[in-house]
This record gives structure tokens, C-alpha cells and sequence, in this order.
């Protein structure tokens, strides 16, 4: 019996040591965007150049708790009056509903930079989408992995 | 009354980025969710918030509601977690008045200010 429960928790461990592994070593950038996430974008973006970067999405690779998962969005931008961010929408890929903020920016923001804290159902892909004046838009994807899941518990 | 806790230097220097938080005490429901008795509960949500700044030189008063301008606004869905937290930055440039307002469902509205001493 002790040794079937030590097999399982060799096993266990094992597992977990290789899930972080892949956790580690995922790459920044090369995430193939959610086929759910790229309508979204688009469609914010309303018409607007696309690409990828000037954006960072900060948020744990690995959340305990669903419910409440701290994120910050930063944008590579001087925010003067001639040159700045506009707008940052969040989209998500599986919790019941796409949409999680957006945030309207001036250049009293002095910085691109928003903090807030977010709900995600299950493990998925984020995707920050910053606006800037000229009507180009920037995103940065994320794949968050999550344990206990929001949305579920009563 | 929401409790809210809003984080602001009391001074700033001419031009200095100044970093604002904003907390409001509320559930956030997601009208996804079932009570106990196996009910549906109604969605309850914060679905606005606007920070706005009215210079202290200004003729506006800061009771106004549309007075001075927009610092930072945000459109909230079901998948902000509840008590909804906010922190985002300002370019102070001259002494006044931020005004947080919040407002969402079932007529919900919050609204506070902070005063920014610039020198």
C-alpha cells in the first residue's frame, strides 16, 4: 500500500515537474493566436492595421485561482498629444463571455499603462489589443493555465 | 454607499506621472451563477468607470458631472473579478480635482474625488 502510494506521488511529481518545464520554456512570442481571439481583434480594431507587438500583457502563466487574477497591459508609446494609445480591449477565449475591458486612454494618462484583475473559467488565451491615434493596433497573446477555475463554484 | 478606496498622491511635481488606484467594494455577478436553492442569480454589474480631472483654475466646478476631462475610462464585462480594481496613471500638470465615477447595473452609481496639489 506504501508503496503504491509513493509510485503515485513519484509519478505526481514527475508530472508536475514537467508541466513547469513546459511552462518555463514556452516562448514569448510564438503563440498561434485562438481562431475565437482574431475576429475580436479585428473587429476592435475596426479596420485598422493589426500587428503584433508594443504590447506587453503581464499576467502569471500558471494562475491558482480563477477568480481573481491581477494583469497588467503596458504599451510602448510617449502618450503626447500628437502620438498616443486611444484604447486597450482584453479578449478571452473561453469564458462565457469574449469581451473583458476596455479602457479608454488619454494623453493626461501620461503612461500606457493599466493594472486590474480579471475572472478566467479555464485554462485559455488572453489577448491585449492597445489602439494607438493613427488607428494602428498592437496585441500581445497569452496562454494563462489555470487550476481551480472561476465561474463554476457556487 | 459602495465602499471605495481610491490611492492618489496628495502632491505632485509639475509633470510628474502620478500612479491612481481605484477599488470599489462590489459582487460583480455574473449572471452565470446559480444560489444554493439552484436559482439563477441576476447579473449585477459594474459596467463604467471614469476618472476625470478638473483643474483647480478652472470655472468648472468639480460637482458637475461632464466637468474637466477625461483622464482614463473603462467598460467592464462579467470577467472582471468582483470588487472591481483599477490602476492606471496621471500627468499632472496642475492642481485640481479627480473625479471617480462608477456606474453599472440596477442604477448603480459611486462617485468620489481626490485632490492632487501640483507644485
Amino acid at each position: 500500500m506504501a508503496g503504491i502510494a509513493q509510485m503515485k506521488r513519484r509519478t505526481f511529481i514527475a508530472t508536475a515537474a514537467a508541466l513547469a518545464a513546459t511552462v518555463v520554456v514556452r516562448p514569448a512570442s510564438a503563440i498561434t493566436q485562438s481562431s475565437v481571439l482574431t475576429p475580436l481583434v479585428n473587429q476592435y480594431a475596426a479596420g485598422g492595421a493589426v500587428r503584433e507587438g508594443r504590447v506587453k500583457f503581464d499576467v502569471a502563466p500558471l494562475v491558482d485561482n480563477g477568480n481573481s487574477v491581477p494583469l497588467e497591459i503596458s504599451v510602448d508609446s510617449p502618450m503626447t498629444q500628437a502620438q498616443h494609445v486611444i484604447g486597450i480591449a482584453i479578449f478571452n477565449e473561453k469564458n462565457p463571455q469574449s469581451d473583458v475591458v476596455q479602457f479608454t486612454l488619454t494623453p493626461l494618462s501620461g503612461r500606457a499603462r493599466v493594472a486590474t484583475r480579471m475572472r478566467l473559467a479555464v485554462t485559455q488565451q488572453l489577448v491585449a489589443v492597445a489602439k494607438m491615434n493613427d488607428g494602428s493596433c498592437w496585441t500581445h497573446t497569452v496562454d494563462v493555465l489555470v487550476t481551480i477555475a472561476s465561474c463554476i463554484e457556487e | 454607499m459602495a465602499r471605495t478606496l481610491i490611492t492618489v498622491p496628495r502632491s505632485a511635481k509639475i509633470g510628474e506621472i502620478i500612479e491612481i488606484k481605484a477599488l470599489l467594494q462590489h459582487p460583480m455577478e455574473t449572471g452565470y451563477r446559480r444560489s444554493s436553492d439552484g436559482d439563477m442569480l441576476p447579473r449585477d454589474l459594474i459596467r463604467r468607470f471614469t476618472c476625470r480631472f478638473v483643474a483647480a483654475t478652472g470655472t468648472a466646478s468639480a460637482s458637475t458631472r461632464d466637468a474637466g476631462e477625461t483622464v482614463f475610462a473603462a467598460t467592464f464585462h462579467a470577467a472582471i473579478a468582483a470588487n472591481p480594481y483599477l490602476s492606471f496613471n496621471f500627468r499632472a500638470t496642475a492642481s485640481g480635482t479627480l473625479v471617480f465615477m462608477w456606474e453599472g447595473d440596477k442604477g448603480f452609481a459611486e462617485r468620489e474625488t481626490a485632490n492632487l496639489l501640483v507644485a
